[in-house]
């Protein structure tokens, strides 16, 4: 039962007792599982119910497995998945630095926690940004830092809410193929929300369509 | 969990003593006062009330003052909004606005008596060489029985009140694309905001408005200061019943504040009809295809009564300000004989003392009613509480029922379950006061916030209470500091709760002043007034400076 | 400050004392030292306001006494206080100290048994007062029988500008003087006290037989007696100030019209008035003072203890020490309040004597022998019934 990566069995969504979402899935370590669909197919549903953000009149039933840890009764913090939405949502009061800081493990301390937020930092091109006020960062910039808090909080899951579509077409490439090479190497199955065709074919993995 | 019981606890809080004081006020008006004696039912009090002659002006002059000040301001606003909105005047309004609402009633009602009155600054202004006259012209123009002047000392306080409301829904009423598109359909510009804007502006700020006119029905002070004598408003002639040294008038008093109550029932129920025939109107209006309203004839109109509104109370206090310098100053001189400092030196300590108390007063209700309204709006952001549409009618419940008709009963409640009246109770009936705007406040800022901030930082491992801490609350500095400051406001304002629950016993600078409108030194009452238009106004400029201050280096947190 | 609200907050109710005995003062003034006592005294006036501060000041310097003054603006909301205590069941503990009081208040709280005593009497400076010349035993005729202790006594004057009138004789002579200067005059509005005194001072200016005043009004042909007094009054009042269609609401309000020159005339319960106000740039330095000729109203302030008031011991020493030469003195100068004494400055020790000689009456202020005979307060059921007839006949504008 402790099979590695992301499993949905037989996810049910209803709202109010309409039912809005079936869906079954395995997203195993490394690999990236596309939902397409249009507006209203439950897309966004579909990541509330695996972060644990749908609240009643939603009601979820069936499973979700991570790495065969079952997350229905744990709340958003405690399931340990990442995510990253179309906006970089970064905390516009804290520096670049201490929005990189935010999800690090407490156990990381003094110089050993600067030097995590700032080896985080030059992996993405950003070298000396700690200090930073995130809303002086460009729109790649951003996404860059966001990706960056969201792998320090050492994550067991990516989820990704069509997170390139508000970058213009030559950036979208550059960043999408970060986030994949890195989600890669960490490890970590990654479920992609997306109306893009072209996000899903650089995925590379299985396409599940919603209507 | 304890959180998710929040908003029926501060419900409780909140309504609780108002409608036990609606009780403690309907058994005497019914005729039950044990200690005079009095525990037989009967109607007598009502009877008593009924043969007063000045009963049918009192209540004429309740509900004209009462729904004219409330049209009068909302039409302002309306049609300043309309005309107005994006431009630069606007902008203009929108910077004074917070000076403007922290300006007590009281202190506004005396500057405009300063300013209006025969022997007052305009006229002064203009004397003689203009009018001719050497001493003050006898004209019957402030506390003239019509009740202008009063309408007009509402009206200057309830537009900024209206308008920082309707600045609040038009965010969410997605105004500026909605006029857009009516005005690319060939209207003027009051016309496709009437149209396309004002339906759903109006669905958001209608509560505000009806407290508006409660409010306006049952002013003591302001009516006190503006309003007639022969005779006065119902609410006026409440308090002095109460006041007067026949215990037996306690009971026609308790029956004028029921009917108070009645009344005020009924305006509101006035009102609703009259929306509804405002809605069919401007739905024909709609219909025709009428696509001018008057474009710049109603723009100017707006600008002038809005902008004459705003001075009449800045220059109200400039005149304040003089007086309280004021040595000797004779009429028709439009500076006084000589300047001095010993109005301020003379008021200074009673001043100091008050201050203390009502900083203390203030800053305590103030706490408490942020804490219970960020524990209300979290519980409801955690549990997926909703507000409805009833529960929002139950908030706005202090502030519909009139003070005169419940805190009375509150008193005679209090002393029953031998509660001490003394700060702690005025800061408990302040909180009942100030909640409601600490919560309308800050609640659209609140659940306007970006939930997937808090998906996030759940994402990184943050817990319920981290989040509040660590990101929603410094996110929400600047509404959470206007909502202090607003709450402030209120509670600095407030004098019959502080009068009635602290005993007397609790000196405020309003009870103060209040108590001095009563003798007429306008030196004095312009000394308290400055004060406690600066008490109001400071945190005001503290919740614009202090998120600069804190969030210089933050420009994502600058833009509002 | 914060010291102050969280001493207020962490105030341990009050335990039931034995009566304190006014008898026993050593006694008195022991348990009085520490207590604060809260004076309920209307506080429209910035003059008595600064007063009563400073006797604050002085009674914590020689008793250890804290005095408050809550500032009313009806002594009625005392009253109002007081019984809804009672109502409450709250027989000790009371939120109030001391009241400022006369007339009709003082009628009805003894009336209700809301006061504390006697203790007027047994109060040590009563030695002092002059109990045969000034109306202390008697407030509006109703006994006080020691339930409250004077402190002040007042007679009622008119204020008059001298750049713009004469004194005036009489009643005739003051409606024949409005009629040529039409809203010239008014008097601050009924059920105000100062209010109802015109109408009283009124009534005495147009009877021949006063008699009847002094005793219950079910006693006398109440029509007959106020005849010519509603029609002085329905005469008067078309030229009134604003035509009787709006009046002050106070003394000191109907004091700032006279400062503006929007009147000529206005009435005083207190014949240093004028020159107080003159002092303190309230009034132009062209105003006197004149009573009628056939005398005008004269009354006492007294204080009174409710009787569940805190600190009973303290609001003695309070009370007892306004009837001190010293206060008595410093009340009589106009530079300070302009009250009348209560004491027989004649019988005072030399020293004494000299602190009420020693006072500048002011500019504005009659001597003893201008102000002329006193004429008593009517009994306080004439004033009920007078101005309850004023507000349904003037009181409404129709």
């Amino acid at each position: 039962m402790d099979e590695p990566g992301l499993i949905l069995q037989d996810l049910r969504v209803t709202l109010s007792g309409k039912p809005m979402l079936r869906l079954s899935a395995h997203v195993a370590p490394g690999q990236v599982v596309s939902v397409m669909g249009p507006s209203g197919a439950g897309k966004s549903t579909l990541l509330g119910a695996v972060m644990g953000t749908l609240s009643p009149p939603f009601a979820v039933s069936g499973r979700i497995l991570l790495d065969g840890r079952d997350l229905a009764a744990l709340p958003v913090e405690a399931r340990q998945i990442g995510i990253l939405f179309q906006d970089p949502l970064l905390f516009p009061h804290l520096s670049v630095g201490s929005n990189l800081a935010f999800g690090l493990p407490r156990a990381l301390r003094g110089a050993a926690r600067r030097a995590a937020v700032e080896k985080a930092l030059a992996d993405v091109g950003l070298n000396g940004f700690a200090s930073r006020d995130p809303a002086t960062l460009s729109g790649g910039q951003k996404l860059r830092v966001a990706l960056m808090r969201t792998l320090l909080a050492a994550p067991c899951a990516l989820l990704l809410d069509e997170p390139f579509s508000s970058l213009d077409a030559d950036r979208r490439a550059q960043i999408r193929s970060l986030v994949f090479e890195r989600a890669r190497a960490a490890g970590l199955p990654v479920l992609m929300v997306t109306h893009d065709p072209a996000d899903a074919q650089a995925a590379g993995g299985l396409v599940i369509k919603l209507d | 969990m304890r959180l998710r019981a929040m908003p029926m606890l501060t419900l409780a809080l909140l309504l609780g003593p108002v409608l036990a004081g609606l009780v403690g006020t309907l058994a005497p008006a019914f005729g039950i006062l044990p200690v005079i004696g009095r525990v037989e039912p009967g109607v007598d009090a009502f009877r008593a009330l009924l043969a007063w002659p000045g009963l049918p002006g009192a209540v004429w002059l309740s509900m004209v003052t009462g729904l004219g000040a409330t049209v009068i301001s909302l039409v302002i606003v309306m049609l300043l909004v309309a005309c107005w909105s994006g431009t630069r005047s606007f902008a203009a309004f929108r910077r004074a606005l917070s000076p403007l609402l922290s300006v007590p009633h009281a202190a506004a009602a005396f500057g405009l008596a300063f300013l209006v009155a025969p022997s007052g600054l305009v006229v002064r202004l203009l004397s003689p060489w203009a009018t001719g006259w050497t001493q003050p012209p006898d004209l019957l123009i402030v506390q003239d029985p019509a009740g202008l002047s009063l309408m007009a000392g509402l009206v200057v306080k309830e537009v900024p009140f209206l308008l920082l409301m309707t600045l609040a829904a038009l965010g969410q009423a997605d105004a500026v694309r909605a006029e857009t598109v009516a005005r690319s359909l060939g209207h003027d510009r009051p016309a496709a905001w009437l149209k396309a804007v004002f339906p759903r502006v109006y669905a958001q700020i209608r509560l505000p408005v009806l407290v508006v006119l409660a409010f306006s029905m049952t002013v003591v002070d302001v009516a006190l200061i503006l309003g007639p004598n022969t005779p006065p408003t119902l609410a006026v002639q409440v308090v002095r019943w109460m006041n007067a040294p026949d215990l037996a008038m306690r009971l026609q008093a308790a029956a004028a504040a029921t009917l108070q109550l009645a009344l005020v029932v009924a305006a509101l129920g006035l009102w609703c009809l009259g929306e509804r025939v405002v809605a069919w109107l401007g739905r024909a209006w709609i219909w025709s295809g009428a696509r001018r309203a008057g474009g710049a004839i109603t723009a100017a109109l707006s600008l002038a009564l809005a902008g004459s509104a705003a001075l009449t109370v800045l220059a109200g206090l400039g005149v304040l300000a003089i007086w309280s310098f004021a040595g000797f100053w004779r009429f028709p001189s439009p500076w006084p004989d000589a300047m001095t400092l010993g109005n301020w030196v003379r008021h200074w300590p009673g001043v100091a003392e008050a201050l203390g108390t009502t900083i203390g007063i203030s800053a305590l209700s103030t706490f408490l009613a942020l804490v219970l309204a960020i524990g209300c709006l979290e519980a409801e952001h955690r549990h997926a509480l909703r507000l409805r549409a009833r529960g929002q009618w139950l908030l706005y419940l202090p502030l519909l029922a009139p003070q005169v008709a419940f805190l009375p009963g509150v008193q005679t409640w209090m002393l029953m379950l031998g509660v001490k009246g003394g700060v702690g109770a005025v800061v408990a009936a302040h909180v009942i006061f100030v909640f409601p705007y600490v919560f309308l406040s800050l609640g659209d800022p609140f659940r306007a916030w970006d939930a997937r901030q808090a998906t996030i930082a759940h994402s990184l491992g943050a817990g319920p209470d981290r989040v509040l801490w660590a990101v929603r609350l410094p996110m929400l500095l600047a509404p959470l500091l206007t909502a202090a400051a607003v709450g402030f406001a209120v509670s600095v304002g407030q004098y019959l709760p502080t009068l009635l629950i602290g005993g007397g016993r609790v000196q405020t600078v309003t009870t103060e002043a209040v108590a001095l409108a009563a003798g007429g030194d306008r030196r004095a009452i312009a000394v308290w007034a400055i004060v406690q238009t600066g008490l109001a106004l400071l945190p005001f400029a503290l919740a614009v400076g202090l998120p600069r201050l804190v969030w210089c280096n933050r420009r994502g947190l600058l833009h509002g | 400050m914060l010291k102050r609200m969280i001493a207020t907050l962490a105030m341990v109710p009050a335990l039931a004392w034995a009566e304190p005995d006014p008898a026993d003062w050593n006694a008195v003034l022991k348990e009085a030292r520490g207590q604060t006592v809260y004076w309920n005294a209307w506080g429209g006036s910035t003059t008595t306001n600064d007063f009563i501060a400073w006797v604050g000041q002085r009674v914590t310097e020689e008793f250890g006494v804290t005095l408050e003054h809550v500032k009313l603006s009806n002594t009625g909301d005392a009253v109002s206080r007081v019984l809804a205590e009672k109502q409450a069941g709250q027989d000790s503990g009371g939120a109030i100290d001391l009241i400022w009081i006369n007339g009709p208040n003082f009628a009805a709280m003894k009336e209700a048994d809301l006061l504390f005593g006697p203790f007027a009497e047994q109060l040590p400076n009563w030695a002092l007062v002059d109990v045969e010349g000034k109306p202390v035993r008697a407030d509006f005729t109703v006994p006080t029988d020691g339930m409250e202790s004077p402190w002040a006594t007042a007679q009622v004057v008119f204020m008059y500008d001298t750049a713009d009138m004469e004194p005036l004789e009489d009643m005739d002579a003051l409606l024949g003087w409005a009629k040529d200067n039409p809203g010239r005059f008014t008097y601050p509005q009924p059920p105000d006290f100062l209010g109802t005194t015109f109408l009283k001072q009124a009534l005495y200016g147009v009877l021949d037989d006063t008699a009847p005043l002094l005793v219950p009004v079910e006693q006398a042909d109440y029509d007959a007696v106020t005849a010519p007094l509603w029609d002085f009054l329905d005469q008067l009042t078309p030229h009134l100030w604003r035509q009787g269609r709006a009046y002050p609401q106070t003394g000191p309000r109907q004091i700032q019209l006279l400062a503006d020159d929007e009147i000529s005339l206005a009435i005083s319960f207190s014949p240093g008035e004028a020159s107080t106000a003159i002092a303190k740039h309230q009034l132009p330095d062209t105003v006197r003072t004149f009573v009628p000729g056939g005398g005008s109203i004269a009354n006492a302030s007294f204080v009174a203890i409710p009787y569940n008031a805190s600190a009973k011991t303290g609001a003695m020493v309070v009370a007892d020490f306004l009837l001190s030469p010293q206060v008595q003195a410093r009340a009589l100068d106009p530079a300070h309040l302009g009250y009348g004494t209560v004491l027989d400055v004649a019988a005072l020790p030399e020293a004494e004597r000299a602190l009420f000689n020693e006072v500048d009456l002011g500019i504005a202020t009659l001597s003893p022998e201008a102000l002329g005979p006193a004429l008593p307060e009517p009994h306080p059921s004439w004033m009920t019934r007078i101005e309850a007839d004023w507000i349904d006949r003037y009181g409404v504008t129709r």
